[in-house]
């Protein structure tokens, strides 16, 4: 494991009977890290996340918390703590025993436990509901319960199952202000696991994708989005456009491609071990192509308008490129007075597109 | 208030059909109280005036206290043990994966269907082969196959509606096992135990054909009452026997059911907590 | 902070590991003191009946030789054939008005109350849950000869004498189970009552049924799964009932479950009531899966 990994997952894997829900996976976690598991449900992000907590048994490997093995600790003797997807709070406790739960083992005086209690409902900004019941509060007031009464034991590790998940867009987008805001105060390891892609982008120092038991690709969420090192990462992660390509030709440092609906052309590639006749995927963005209403000077492929979708601050448009099978998705910022002329199917458009943009990713 | 949709507009017909419904369901057992005070052994029209000689002469005898004291002991007993046993079915069946647990659950449910007959003699039956001489234990054995499947029944659904995230959201905070059981378990299932435990009693002291067919020398109140009823003249001491324990039964599953009905709100809650 | 035990971790032998990890050991075993008294107290006593069933009385003993010479005499001898038929008439009857009378009860509760509907609820059932003997003591209180009903017809002069076919007749029996068994009937009709969407019934509506044909058309089809229940509730355990026949039945009212506990009583001819017995209980094992077959083909429709 790495000097500076306070988790560590070591060759970890998962089966049930003969289906195995997690492969072979290693990880390394850093102390203070926002690391986020993101995936489909199915994926095996939650069952490693309880995998973590304690909850599921690891059927290979070694998890190392803080470089201590895992394996043969109950989940009521890790130093983790966990905020459930439906919060799990006591519905025979108020809030303020329910923040306190985990306090019962420290067999602190009252006055100091009253003081915890307290000084975590003010992190949360719970201040005065010690006394209400669970029934009483709303899904965010909940959610900040949860977080308090896991972050009163001052875990090494705070585990989140998704839990945003059942709040409306507008409080979602205000609690992750909040977790980054908590995260940052207190400073120690959150492993998040979500679906939101959106969300693992805000929140998150790393994120793991995961899909069918393994990890994809684990990287920062702007290495995620500019340099996706597979297909699914890079179709999971935002919009996407792929064209099929085959490879031509290898100069150190270039390659040759021979793209559909584009034709010939080359593109820097770095390290990778393309060679001639490698069927390959060309990627790009589709905000990063730029789309013209009159023939540019220089390289530009020819289209028509398909379909537009107006959203305001920006629009949607397919365009039709012959050759290729699949109109191209662009996304551009309504910087001007939108014209619905503009929006009409059939008008011819040119795409153009900066080099850098272009991602080759292995088929 | 009231809602005004067509489909749940009040029907008059309907709701004079539901109260006389509830006082002809009602109506019969309350006579037995109406006619304990009656200061006349015959039971009919009209009434002779007020008294409480019967009860007061209930009290003079000592076999009533003696069945008394059998059916409360065998009561408290086979409420304890029935909840018991149905405590372990009802985590069994909802925390483990079994097979076969539904044939399990419809087996334990045979005594609710199978007519209370059979139950008795096939006991009666095998007590006999095995040589035990019919007692308050055979009596206890017999009305603990009557209550388990209310036992069960009752725990079953609170067991079920409990969340599993609140046990690992203990363990995750630092409980084990035991903990758990006793700070969050139990007082999340306690309505169910205190429901189970006063159904099983009061379907105990109740109890009246397994009674019938294992009891010894020893009896219970309805056995007592069962003999009394071939003479005319204790009527009136029946009647006032049965109206304390009417009365009795009713206090007991009242106070039953509206504790599984605060069970049932905390379900909501539950609901929430997930729905929200 | 909880923190790691310095302890080594504990080695666990293959068994308990084994036994950790299967669920449906650690389940049986959680439930086994119940599994041994519903073994002991269900399933032992049935076979011993059945086994004895096929003995014979001998003197104050029994003859084990296995025969089927009880099941013979049941077959054969008219008054256990006819006590049988009159026990699936009586129960019959009883579960027709029961289930009848009940369903608009029901109905009112599922679709017309919408406060306190647990209130309602638990009044329609709590006097289940109170002693079925006195239950059907109090209707030998209410239809004696010199019962309720009578002694104030007749205080009231409406008649010349008592009605004698008030008490112990079949009638009187059929009164005193349908009332007694209310409880079983109501619930599982409310369950499947409130189960309705009630935009179902809105849409018939929409659709131009008035509030007869659309209770015809969309209410009773979907309550199907709950009358089917309710009446085998109550069909089974009523055609096996001692109490209410002995109680209120007279010589006309004797039903099959007096007959069986006659042969382990007076008549004392235990085998003979065993071989009863496990005739009455094929018949309900025969009649349930009859039920089964309707329930689930109701629910097919459903579905």
């Amino acid at each position: 494991m790495t000097d500076d990994a306070f988790i560590s997952i070591r060759n970890v894997g998962k089966s049930y009977g003969s289906f195995r829900a997690i492969e072979e996976i290693s990880l390394d976690i850093a102390h203070g890290e926002f690391f986020s598991l993101l995936g489909a449900s199915g994926c095996g992000k939650t069952t490693l996340l309880r995998m973590l907590a304690g909850f599921e048994s690891v059927s290979s490997g070694e998890i190392y918390i803080d470089g201590q093995p895992m394996s043969d600790v109950p989940p009521f003797q890790r130093p983790v703590n966990m905020v459930f997807q439906n919060y799990a709070i006591f519905p025979h406790l108020n809030v303020a025993q329910n923040i306190g739960y985990g306090l019962r083992k420290l067999k602190l005086p009252r006055a100091d436990q009253d003081r915890m209690i307290d000084e975590m409902l003010e992190l949360v900004q719970l201040t005065g509901y010690g006394k209400r019941r669970a029934h009483e509060l709303s899904g965010g007031q909940r959610q900040r319960i949860a977080l308090a009464r896991a972050l009163i034991l001052k875990p090494k590790v705070l585990l989140l199952d998704e839990p945003l998940g059942a709040l409306d867009k507008q409080l979602r987008e205000q609690m992750q202000m909040e977790l980054r805001r908590l995260q940052r105060a207190i400073g120690i390891t959150f492993v998040f696991v979500t679906h939101d892609q959106e969300e693992a982008l805000t929140l998150s120092d790393r994120i793991a994708v995961m899909s069918g038991g393994e990890v994809l690709q684990v990287d920062s969420p702007s290495g995620l989005y500019e340099a996706p090192k597979t297909r699914d990462v890079a179709s999971f992660i935002g919009n996407m456009n792929f064209l099929d390509a085959q490879v031509t030709g290898r100069v150190n440092g270039h390659a040759y491609l021979d793209v559909q609906g584009i034709g010939k052309m080359d593109i820097p590639v770095k390290g990778t071990t393309l060679t001639e006749g490698d069927k390959v995927s060309v990627a790009i963005r589709p905000e990063k192509l730029i789309l013209h209403d009159t023939a540019p000077a220089g390289d530009a492929i020819a289209g028509e308008i398909e379909l537009t979708t107006y959203l305001g601050e920006r629009s949607h448009y397919h365009v039709r490129v012959p050759g290729c099978d699949v109109p191209m998705a662009i996304s551009s910022q309504n910087s001007h007075m939108h014209d619905p002329d503009e929006a009409k199917t059939g008008r011819p458009v040119w795409l153009t597109w900066p080099n850098d943009a272009l991602i080759v990713l292995e088929r | 208030m009231r809602e005004g949709t067509y489909i749940k507009q009040p029907n008059r017909a309907l709701q004079v059909y539901a109260i006389v419904f509830l006082i002809v369901l009602y109506l019969p057992v309350l006579f037995i109280p109406l006619f304990s005070f009656n200061d006349s052994i015959y039971v009919r029209f009209p009434m002779q005036g007020l008294t409480f000689h019967w009860y007061a002469d209930l009290w003079t005898r000592d076999t009533v206290w003696a069945a008394l004291k059998n059916s409360l002991t065998v009561g408290l007993w086979v409420s304890v043990i029935s909840t018991c046993l149905g405590v372990v079915a009802a985590r069994a069946i909802t925390r483990y994966q079994m097979p076969g647990q539904n044939a399990i659950v419809t087996f334990a449910m045979l005594p609710l269907i199978v007519p209370g007959v059979i139950f008795g003699v096939a006991l009666l039956v095998l007590v006999s082969r095995l040589g035990i001489p019919l007692s308050l234990y055979t009596v206890g054995f017999g009305h603990l196959i009557i209550c388990l499947p209310f036992a069960i029944a009752t725990l079953l659904p609170r067991f079920e509606g409990f969340d599993r995230s609140m046990e690992e959201a203990s363990a995750d905070l630092g409980e084990n096992g035991w903990w758990t059981f006793w700070r969050v378990t139990f007082p999340m299932v306690a309505p169910g135990i205190v429901a189970s435990l006063l159904l099983t009693f009061t379907i105990s002291f109740d109890e009246f054909i397994m009674t019938f067919f294992l009891s010894g020398t020893d009896t219970t109140l309805p056995i007592y009452i069962w003999t009394q009823l071939r003479f005319p003249r204790e009527f009136p001491a029946v009647l006032a026997l049965s109206t304390i324990i009417l009365a009795l039964s009713f206090v007991m599953v009242f106070v039953a059911l509206w504790i599984g009905r605060l069970g049932a709100v905390r379900d909501q809650v539950k609901a929430t907590n997930e729905g929200a | 902070m909880v923190s790691v035990p310095d302890a080594a971790p504990v080695r666990r032998n293959r068994l308990t590991a084994w036994f950790r990890r299967s669920e449906a050991a650690q389940g049986y075993a959680l439930m086994s003191p119940t599994l041994v008294v519903l073994v002991v107290g269900i399933a032992v006593p049935l076979l011993i009946l059945i086994a004895m069933s096929m003995w014979t009385r001998d003197g104050f003993g029994f003859d084990m030789t296995p025969t089927f010479a009880n099941y013979e005499r049941a077959a054969t001898e008219p008054i256990f054939g006819t006590l049988l038929t009159r026990s699936f008439f009586v129960s019959g009857l009883a579960t027709f008005f029961t289930v009848l009378l009940c369903y608009p009860m029901a109905y009112y509760v599922a679709f017309h109350v919408h406060r306190n509907k647990m209130l309602w609820i638990v009044l329609m059932t709590l006097p289940f849950w109170t002693s079925y003997l006195l239950r059907v003591f109090a209707w030998r209180v209410i239809l004696g000869y010199e019962g309720v009903i009578n002694s104030a017809f007749l205080t009231a002069g409406w008649i010349e004498a008592p009605l004698e076919f008030l008490l112990y007749s079949q009638t009187a029996v059929i009164i005193t189970l349908a009332h007694a068994w209310a409880a079983f009937a109501i619930l599982p009709l409310y369950v499947s009552l409130e189960k309705i969407d009630k935009s179902l019934l809105e849409a018939a509506t929409d659709l131009g049924d008035g509030p007869f044909t659309r209770f015809m058309r969309i209410t009773l089809p979907l309550s199907m799964p709950g009358v089917i229940s309710a009446c085998f509730l109550i069909f089974i355990p009523t055609t096996g009932d001692y109490i209410t026949p002995a109680l209120l039945g007279g010589p006309d009212g004797v039903m099959i479950g007096n007959l069986i506990q006659l042969q382990f009583g007076p008549v004392n001819n235990w085998p003979m009531g065993s071989a009863l017995s496990i005739v009455l209980m094929a018949w309900i094992a025969a009649l349930a899966l009859v039920f089964l077959f309707l329930t689930r083909k109701a629910k097919d429709q459903l579905a």
